[in-house]
């Protein structure tokens, strides 16, 4: 549980025959090597000369000997010393973008970076410009997006945010910490007007973005809600057509069985003919799950009301108890179990109730 | 010069599907970690040190190798490394934060060395990063995650101190991080996540509310994780990673749903994910490989069953022995 959960929630879009060049990333001193006029090491520098670099400690015994890259160790040595004296001046605030560059992800670096921008009441707007630059690198990192949140919080400015976020997300739709920042900026500070629109021009570009779709979710339950009959039909409609598009849509699905699944699926009228309708040309494992949750609402209602036609119900169990076949054997076999459950759990609470009502023993089948 | 992390780079590697289990060859590639050339990787990662050494320590004592570790010198390490206000940071001369805090006190339990630290100044940090609506930050500088709520409830489990925090409020907060879809984000309203999942999902079992969650809405969802290769991802349309096969597993096995997933597809992309000659796991087959996923391809083999490796604990990810050694049964459901 840690930092580097930035880079591994976000898996790569690897493709099978793509290769990197690893060398490229390691010659850190080529900088050096062929401008030497480019970058001096602290060590060398006349300001800096005064503070005593401190060496990387690794605790009484270090387990390892570590050799570092020339740079790295000199940037870091003196960003120690600066820590142990409690340095507040520019010089320490122009070393830690460099200890930024090297590792952005250190965030004592950043921390210490925080203390000196309120220390010595640095341009906020000059920060925004830098943290900009800093998350179009990367992108994939808690520390980056705390930080800018921090100076937009400072600043109390959230009027450059939906753009720059924009930006982000046409680089990586999918990118956690972008939501997020995105969804606090929002709410904070009462920008939802355009969001269901943005949130639909990112679903035109990828109708299978998940984190588009829970946008979707979040602006409609923060402003109209879903209590509003023409709300639902108006999104079980944009649900339908999005499917249309792409039928093997786990997001959709997902979004229109969450929007249902309290007031109960069968409580929209004409929703069941039209997902049965979908079927014929639009099948997938979703859609057939879907048609069951819509099967388990009608027989969980018909239980409550007396004069239900009992062939009706046992129809319905029958059709339920197929769809589960169909997915255990032959759709979605790799969640054999989860479809064989499903049926069982059925049969338990709906075979019962018809055996009793023919006099017959009440023991589940 | 553009710096990528190191567990961006990805290059192919022609291999044959590996299919057995090489324990040996993992466990000598984290008995070596930190000392192989490739130190530069090491220096990176000094941020999350604390991390990676209970990633290390704990994947050797799951393969029954933790005695090749030099536990003087983690101990020595972790006291240099906790702080006045009490938290403890990732290294030496890093800011103190609840991940590492978190971190260091599973690192002390494996090795029966909990009080190599003021434990009450522990719990005070602790304490006070919990925020009004019940959330915790993840240090003074105030980011709010559910993976803090989950760090902060872990810490005082294994100290015995849960009663010092309001658990009413904590539980508020997680729950109203609950979405649509029956997941948890780290947020309210954020996005249903494998990793946050996880983290909700063993809060809830170390508060004793796992009957706050709709299992079987949630048990579907984390079981379309699982991809036709038998992978697991992390949400809907994205590749398959083996840290989400512990994460999504975990979580299946704490809500009583495990027997959910295709087990042997997944065993099979788990092995695959190692590395013959170096040894270590890799997020996918072909990738380089790390201490993280190297752990996490390991426990998630054991809430398999391999006999080979120790029982794993879903909640804690620590070894099953040394939680019974501290008395610590998380609840999970049926």
């Amino acid at each position: 549980m840690s930092g580097v959960e930035a880079t591994s929630t976000e898996p790569l879009q690897v493709k099978e025959d793509q290769e990197f060049d690893v060398e490229a990333e390691d010659h850190l001193g080529d900088d050096y090597v062929v401008d030497p006029t480019r970058y001096m090491f602290y060590r060398d520098r006349k300001e800096w000369a005064d503070l005593e670099p401190v060496r990387q400690d690794d605790g009484p015994n270090p387990v390892v000997k570590i050799a570092y890259s020339e740079k790295f160790s000199d940037v870091y040595d003196y960003f120690r010393a600066l820590l142990k004296n409690d340095e507040k001046s520019e010089r320490a605030f122009a070393l830690t973008a460099d200890a930024i560059e090297l590792n952005a992800a250190n965030y004592t670096v950043w921390h210490y970076r925080r203390v000196l921008l309120q220390a010595l009441s640095k341009d906020l707007r000059e920060e925004m410009r830098y943290i900009t630059a800093i998350i179009e690198e990367q992108p994939k990192n808690y520390q980056v997006w705390h930080h800018r949140r921090m100076v937009v919080e400072w600043l109390n400015d959230p009027s450059e945010e939906l753009e720059f976020i924009a930006d982000i997300l046409s680089q990586d739709a999918k990118n956690y910490h972008a939501w997020q920042h995105r969804q606090w900026v929002i709410q904070e500070y009462k920008l939802w007007d355009d969001e269901l629109e943005f949130v639909e021009n990112l679903l035109e570009e990828d109708v299978r973005n998940n984190s588009a779709w829970n946008q979707r979710h979040f602006v409609i339950s923060h402003t109209t809600g879903f209590s509003d009959a023409a709300i639902v039909e108006r999104e079980i409609q944009y649900c339908l057509n999005q499917i249309k598009k792409a039928p093997h849509n786990e997001s959709a699905w997902n979004y229109l069985k969450g929007m249902l699944q309290d007031r109960g699926m069968s409580s929209q009228p004409g929703l069941l003919e039209r997902v049965l309708e979908l079927k014929e040309t639009h099948c997938s494992p979703y859609l057939l799950a879907f048609l069951f949750d819509c099967y388990e609402d009608a027989l969980e209602n018909s239980v409550q009301r007396e004069n239900a036609e009992e062939d009706e119900r046992k129809e319905t169990l029958k059709k339920a108890l197929e769809i589960c076949e169909l997915l255990a054997q032959e759709k979605d076999t790799i969640r054999k179990e989860y479809w064989q459950f499903l049926g069982r759990s059925l049969k338990n609470r709906f075979v019962t109730d018809f055996s009793q009502s023919k006099g017959f023993s009440s023991r589940a089948v | 010069v553009k710096l990528l992390i190191f567990s961006l780079r990805t290059f192919t590697k022609k291999s044959t599907k590996i299919d057995s289990l090489l324990l040996d060859k993992h466990g000598d590639y984290i008995a070596a970690y930190g000392s192989k050339k490739d130190d530069y990787e090491y220096t990176l990662s000094e941020y999350l040190r604390m991390s990676g050494i209970y990633w290390g320590l704990t994947v050797m004592d799951l393969m029954s190798q933790l005695p090749r570790m030099n536990r003087q010198e983690i101990i020595d390490f972790i006291k240099a490394c906790q702080h006045d206000c009490g938290g403890i940071s990732a290294s030496i001369g890093h800011d103190p934060h609840l991940l590492y805090t978190l971190s260091a006190v599973q690192i002390l339990c494996l090795y029966d060395s909990v009080d190599a630290l003021d434990v009450d100044r522990v719990v005070e940090y602790v304490k006070g990063l919990q925020q009004e609506d019940g959330s915790f930050a993840g240090d003074k500088w105030g980011e709010i995650d559910t993976r803090f709520s989950f760090c902060a409830v872990a810490t005082l489990a294994l100290l015995g101190k849960m009663d010092t925090i309001n658990v009413d409020k904590a539980v508020e907060f997680v729950l109203s991080c609950m979405n649509f879809d029956g997941g948890f984000g780290c947020r309210p309203g954020s996005e249903s996540h494998a990793g946050q999942i996880y983290c909700c999902t063993g809060f809830l079992s170390l508060t004793g509310q796992l009957h706050q969650l709709n299992a079987d809405l949630l048990g579907w969802w984390l079981c379309e994780r699982q991809l036709p290769s038998g992978g697991l991802n992390g949400r809907p349309e994205k590749l398959p990673d083996v840290c989400y096969s512990w994460w999504v597993l975990a979580s299946l096995k704490i809500i009583g749903r495990i027997h959910w997933i295709d087990k042997a597809k997944l065993r099979m992309f788990i092995l695959a994910c190692q590395d013959e000659e170096t040894g270590g796991f890799a997020d996918r087959p072909g990738d380089m490989v790390d201490p993280f996923h190297t752990l996490f391809g390991v426990a998630g083999l054991s809430l398999l069953g391999d006999e080979q490796i120790k029982a794993v604990n879903p909640v804690l990810c620590m070894p099953e022995d040394v939680l019974q050694r501290i008395g610590l049964q998380p609840d999970l459901l049926s």
